[in-house]
């Protein structure tokens, strides 16, 4: 990769954008699960390897699944964000494996909400 | 759509006022997909087309969170009237502003009909816990990768490393930084604008750059979580300080018990030089910054500015006397600037988004003085006695109650607030009365806590205020150096009283004793960390002396906690004999038959609590 110049910051932001956008790059549905120290602790590896286990088993390509940071609600993890093309993301807390694979089922193949296991849609407020 | 924007002139959907007394409000969407679409941008243009009209004074213009409205991005919401608009792009702008604003009708192609809502689930931005954070700092988190640089350039990553090397000069940032009123978030609060410049004036070559991230407060995980999620954020805050500074090297001294954020680190900086973010002659402008990792062995003592710098060269983590600085003669006797993890993101956003932004955010005014103000947001790991607990990020000037009655959604199982300690071990205890105290610098330094770097422990009344100081006071033993006595005989000593205290072995004199022994060792202490050691201890005696008078004057722990001056027993109206208490004893102190009143053998008792923790009937009472 050579040096980056100031204007390569907005192609790589373009091209990069159209990768994470849901109906873009990131397919139908982007599956993000919150993958801190505190997420981990409670569980989240195992809640992606589901995840993952799931998509795959499901022989579907327009998922996809990735990772981020902490979403700062630590008593509430694991965490996962669900966005359906269309659709606001979608905040499932306190999970597990059987909880994820229904919200696979239900939200990610089917496109409904999981209201029980929801925390809330939509994102946080930034300054 | 029938409304337009003059049927409900100055009201938004929800009634409420639109502040400031602008007639239209416009938020545009910074959620993950509106903001790759362009809605930053768009915000710009609309920002310059309101300006060029000269309706800055009617039409406020601001960022939100994603509130459900989505559809094809970038989405606004107008208010009044809540028209959302979807698709927009700057070329809109014009014609938008000529539309709605001047005309008093939507732009009908890009309004945007929201389906039918369906369901219960509530929007993030109006949950508790998420309702009254303001994410600055934190303003990736949830969202990028950590791990992809790429995610954090989409982010308009390194934007404010490329404006401030292109179109700035040193002093021009510098400047930027004093007008922000950025204070140091690591504990102190001092500007980081004018820590900057007396680095930069320093003489002394080479300068370094280095980065607090040995977070060591019990309960405290702010620079954890902000490395974890947004790594990249902590490096462009370090080089834009290296370029206003004069330095070409950066350390990250982080500890070891961090391994998540030291790997995520480790990635980030290998991503940055492999695009030429660091190395040499960044961004072509003749830039040279390195950035390298120390690795902390986890000593509290050595958050303290020269105490790190002494470990990084090898020495042992003693600090010294500060009436030389380190910002003159820092790590191997250079001129040095030392910045908190979260201090250095705050950089980046203050460099691309001005000063004046900055200082809308926050209380007090710092136009004439960095120290007349707090402005922006404060990150806490809000712990302890509280129903939510997690890293929160909010404007400074909010109040301890939003905080732990909003966001922490109050106390659990029913019980009632008795205090919050902010500041960690060199921090104090707030009480109830103080709960309306808007939180920054300045106030929590008058009640006699402070800052700190952002540890929040929330108590309520089963925690001994007594016990508690002992907590802090036994942790900073061990993470005292040693080094000079009013520390390491000082805080046995205290030790030793609040045990007495503790043991119901203490008098009226002991009190006198230990507040007079808390002042010597505060005053006397040569480091930060003794002199605010006894902070614990002084504060409580501030706020809750009738708790020390308790133990010592009727041998008594309000709260139930200090062994020896509790029994155990049980309520023979409220015991139903379950047996379940008497099954989990681990003394076998308690007996009765099944299903009749038991009792506690008080000689037998070693006061665990067990058998409290388990009745299900609350059957179990503390004296």
């Amino acid at each position: 990769m050579p040096k980056l110049k100031i204007e390569d910051l907005e192609t790589i932001a373009a091209r990069r954008t159209k990768a994470m956008t849901v109906g873009q790059g990131a397919g139908r549905v982007k599956i993000t699960v919150h993958l801190g120290t505190c997420g981990i602790s409670a569980g989240a590896q195992r809640i992606k390897a589901e995840v993952m286990r799931l998509v795959q088993d499901a022989g579907i390509s327009d998922v996809t699944v990735t990772s981020t940071g902490c979403a700062g609600y630590c008593s509430r993890e694991p965490m996962i964000t669900v966005q359906v093309m269309g659709q606001a993301p979608v905040k499932y807390v306190d999970l597990d494996e059987k909880k994820a694979g229904l919200i696979f089922d239900r939200h990610v193949l089917e496109g409904s909400i999981v209201e029980e296991y929801a925390l809330g849609i939509g994102s946080e407020h930034t300054a | 759509m029938s409304a337009t924007p003059h049927d409900t002139v100055g009201r938004d959907t929800t009634g409420d006022a639109i502040p400031g007394g602008y007639r239209i409000h416009m938020m545009l969407c910074a959620g993950t997909d509106c903001a790759g679409r362009g809605s930053y941008r768009v915000k710009e243009a609309l920002e310059r087309e309101i300006t060029r009209h000269g309706l800055s004074h009617e039409v406020a213009i601001g960022m939100s969170g994603c509130r459900g409205h989505c559809g094809q991005g970038p989405v606004m919401v107008v208010n009044p009237g809540e028209i959302v608009y979807q698709g927009l792009s700057e070329h809109d702008v014009p014609r938008l502003v000529q539309e709605h604003v001047l005309q008093g009708r939507p732009l009908q192609e890009r309004v945007h009909t929201l389906p039918p809502q369906t369901g219960t689930v509530p929007l993030i931005s109006e949950i508790g816990f998420f309702g009254k954070q303001r994410l600055l700092v934190l303003r990736n988190r949830g969202i990028i990768d950590p791990e992809v640089i790429d995610d954090y350039i989409v982010r308009d990553g390194y934007r404010a490393l490329s404006t401030a090397l292109s179109t700035m000069t040193p002093e021009e940032v510098i400047q930027e930084l004093i007008a922000s009123g950025l204070r140091g978030r690591g504990g102190g609060g001092f500007p980081t604008g004018i820590k900057w410049k007396t680095c930069r004036e320093a003489p002394g070559h080479p300068k370094y750059i280095v980065c607090n991230a040995d977070e060591g407060d019990p309960g405290a995980y702010m620079d954890r979580t902000i490395i974890e999620c947004d790594p990249h954020a902590v490096l462009e805050g370090m080089a834009i300080a290296g370029y206003a500074i004069g330095a070409r090297k950066g350390y990250v001294y982080i500890r070891n018990e961090y391994p998540l954020a030291r790997e995520c680190l480790e990635k980030a900086i290998a991503d940055a030089r492999e695009y030429g973010l660091l190395g040499e002659n960044i961004f072509d402008r003749g830039f040279d910054f390195e950035v390298s990792i120390h690795r902390g062995a986890g000593a509290f003592v050595c958050g303290e500015s020269s105490a790190l710098m002494a470990s990084m060269e090898g020495r042992p983590g003693e600090p010294r006397a500060k009436y030389i600085h380190t910002v003159e003669h820092g790590l191997w006797d250079r001129p040095t600037n030392l910045n908190n993890v979260e201090t250095y993101a705050n950089v980046p956003p203050i460099i691309l988004r001005g000063a004046q932004w900055f200082t809308s955010i926050g209380t007090g005014d710092v136009s004439e003085n960095p120290w007349g103000g707090s402005k922006g947001t404060k990150v806490f790991s809000l712990v302890g006695k509280v129903h939510n607990t997690g890293l929160v990020e909010v404007p400074m000037g909010i109040t301890l109650r939003e905080i732990v009655f909003d966001i922490g959604g109050g106390i659990p199982k029913g019980k009632k607030f008795k205090a919050v300690q902010t500041g960690g071990p060199s921090g104090g205890v707030i009480p109830e009365e103080l709960l309306d105290l808007p939180v920054d610098f300045d106030q929590l330094t008058r009640v006699g806590s402070m800052m700190g770097s952002g540890g929040m422990i929330v108590m309520d009344e089963t925690d001994c205020m007594v016990d508690i100081a002992r907590y802090f006071i036994d942790f900073l033993i061990g993470e005292s150096c040693g080094k000079c006595l009013p520390c390491r005989e000082g805080l046995t000593q205290i030790s030793t009283l609040l045990n007495d205290i503790c043991n119901g072995e203490a008098d009226e004199h002991t009190i006198t004793l230990l507040e007079e022994l808390s002042n010597t060792v505060k005053e006397c202490s040569l480091c930060a960390l003794g002199g605010s050691a006894p902070n614990p201890v002084l504060s409580t005696l501030r706020y809750f002396r009738d708790e020390y008078e308790a133990h010592v004057r009727e041998k008594r722990c309000p709260a139930g906690v200090c062994k020896a001056l509790i029994t155990y027993s049980i309520d023979p109206a409220r015991c139903t004999g379950c047996t379940l208490c008497a099954r989990n004893c681990p003394q076998d102190a308690i007996s009765g038959e099944n299903k009749k009143p038991h009792s506690i053998a008080v000689d037998l008792c070693i006061k665990c609590g067990i058998c409290r923790d388990v009745c299900p009937h609350d059957a179990v009472i503390v004296h």
